[in-house]
């Protein structure tokens, strides 16, 4: 049915923590090596040691760079997957009952032996979480690893989504958001974790932290300072007259 | 939006075809006969039909589509398709009863009427719903669609039901109305389109990153440097280069050139087949306005490769 539940009794989602994602796509590349052997259909690639290489992926890193007004650029990697919204718009559109949101746990799946493969879900996503599997013609999507965090049958270490297992920084962070009380919930709380774009209405149950702010020194060093005044001292200071005198 | 072929002639194609079934249904007059019937049927049935078979061409698994009836609770596009089969079933008794007995059942024709058009807001609503397309999301999208449907409705019903006669001077008023109003409409929607940006939305760069608060948020890195699906389905660029002198050329074949027709028609009191001419020039009109209905568009997606 691919109307959407009401309530779901747990929020599972994810937290990224921007500050300390270093780029590095171990998640992007856990994530394929885990799905394309576990729920569902493989995650395909076309052309793989080609020219054209393209593939489904549930999880892709952006690299931004952002200018503030008063302080040199900074770049912040930032990973996207499914933020398994609460009000998903991609769960609705579907004419199969082949995307459904689950009651117990709030993950957001796609049941691929219904998939007609319309696409209209991906084009209900603004966030660009649901990709056309190239091979088996059927919607893909982060699954939030549904079959590790339940699995008995693998460690109770490995029982979190792969992305969050293989992260060397610890970037990503897995729980429940329902309980004020989890990590999850109090990092959000404690770091101002913020949604992407909320004018969408879709309620996100992912959550970003911010980069902490970086430090403004008083006196910016010479390299760093974006007008063209030198104000060195010293040696470099007595070279600068000198020149500026010839 | 990538313009697929399939979608573009499907929307077209079906338009024009429940257009003409929701005439039919009104019980506007026709020749008599049972070849009249079901020339009359097979064209309007023919150009649904065809239609909604090309939109299947682009799904990944037609096998399954039956599966799409189910969701009509939720789904525009599942509420497309049961309306669509239950009005060309609804049309199947119609048709065969005025082919077989060449009368028309008044009561089951208003309903193929209501069906028709219901249809038609449907198809629309698949696109007007998606708040990720701002151009779309607007209810001047359903308006423009059924107007459309409703001009090629009545040009093939006056092409028909005249077709051995000089076409009468109110028949082609109506039909030079509805051409004016549509395209009026559409101007409407395209100045409207090129109002709602995602920016005027609220939406940029720095709100899909929630990092605008920092500072000026631009993309350095795409996660691969290939292409993928979403680039390839959502941040298509081609439409909006030539995107006025498309719109002037859909104007044209879509507008302009019946509208002549018309008053060609009203001055020289030619005959009713000119009429399909003004259909066919319609139609080509529409493939241009439809294109650039999906190659224009820009969706939110493209705020993360852009």
């Amino acid at each position: 049915m691919t109307t959407l539940p009401n309530s779901t009794d747990k929020k599972l989602g994810l937290v990224i923590d921007l500050d300390v994602c270093v780029g590095c796509h171990a998640c992007v590349v856990n994530c394929k090596e885990w799905n394309t052997g576990g729920y569902g259909a493989p995650l395909a690639d076309e052309d793989a040691y080609g020219s054209a290489p393209s593939g489904a992926w549930l999880n892709r890193i952006h690299t931004f760079e952002i200018t503030p007004e008063d302080a040199p650029a900074s770049i912040v990697h930032f990973p996207k997957s499914c933020l398994h919204c609460e009000d998903a718009p991609c769960v609705t559109v579907c004419p199969t009952g082949a995307s459904y949101k689950r009651t117990d746990d709030g993950i957001v799946l796609v049941d691929e032996d219904k998939c007609i493969g319309c696409g209209l879900c991906a084009w209900a996503c603004p966030y660009g979480a649901r990709e056309m599997d190239p091979v088996e013609n059927v919607m893909k999507k982060c699954t939030l690893c549904v079959d590790r965090i339940y699995n008995e049958n693998i460690p109770e270490v490995d029982r979190v989504p792969a992305c969050v297992r293989t992260c060397p920084a610890e970037a990503r962070h897995f729980g429940d958001f329902s309980d004020p009380n989890s990590d999850v919930s109090r990092m959000v709380a404690d770091r101002g974790g913020f949604d992407l774009m909320p004018e969408q209405n879709t309620k996100p149950v992912n959550k970003y932290l911010p980069p902490r702010p970086k430090s403004h020194p008083s006196d910016p060093s010479p390299s760093i300072s974006k007008s063209d005044a030198i104000n060195a001292k010293g040696f470099l200071g007595w070279v600068d007259r000198a020149l500026e005198k010839l | 939006m990538h313009p697929a072929i399939s979608v573009i002639f499907f929307t077209v194609s079906s338009g024009a075809g429940f257009g003409f079934l929701a005439m039919l249904g009104l019980g506007v007059p026709m020749p008599n006969g049972p070849l009249a019937a079901f020339i009359a049927s097979a064209i309007a049935v023919g150009l649904a039909v065809v239609g909604l078979l090309s939109s299947t061409f682009h799904l990944g698994h037609p096998e399954r589509a039956w599966r799409a009836f189910t969701q009509w609770r939720s789904s525009w596009l599942s509420r497309e398709g049961v309306c669509a089969v239950v009005t060309l079933g609804l049309y199947g008794v119609y048709g065969l009863n005025w082919i077989f007995s060449d009368e028309r059942i008044a009561w089951l024709g208003y309903l193929v009427s209501f069906g028709s058009i219901l249809t038609v807001f449907t198809t629309a609503m698949i696109y007007a719903q998606l708040r990720t397309v701002p151009a779309w999301n607007s209810w001047m999208t359903p308006v423009c669609y059924l107007l459309f449907s409703i001009t090629c409705g009545v040009m093939l019903v006056a092409a028909f039901g005249e077709w051995n006669r000089v076409a009468s001077h109110s028949t082609l008023s109506i039909i030079l109305g509805l051409l004016v109003v549509a395209w009026a409409m559409k101007i409407i929607w395209w100045r409207n389109a090129d109002l709602s940006t995602l920016q005027a939305r609220g939406s940029d760069t720095g709100t899909a990153t929630g990092l605008g608060g920092i500072g000026n948020v631009k993309l350095l890195e795409r996660p691969h440097t290939g292409e993928n699906y979403l680039t390839r389905e959502m941040v298509h660029k081609v439409g909006r280069k030539h995107a006025n002198k498309l719109r002037m050329i859909a104007l044209g074949f879509g507008a302009v050139v019946p509208i002549l027709i018309c008053l060609l028609q009203i001055l020289f009191e030619m005959s009713v087949a000119f009429l399909s001419l003004a259909f066919l020039s319609l139609l080509f009109g529409l493939f241009v306005e439809r294109w650039l209905f999906f190659a224009e568009a820009k969706h939110a997606v493209s705020l993360y490769y852009d």
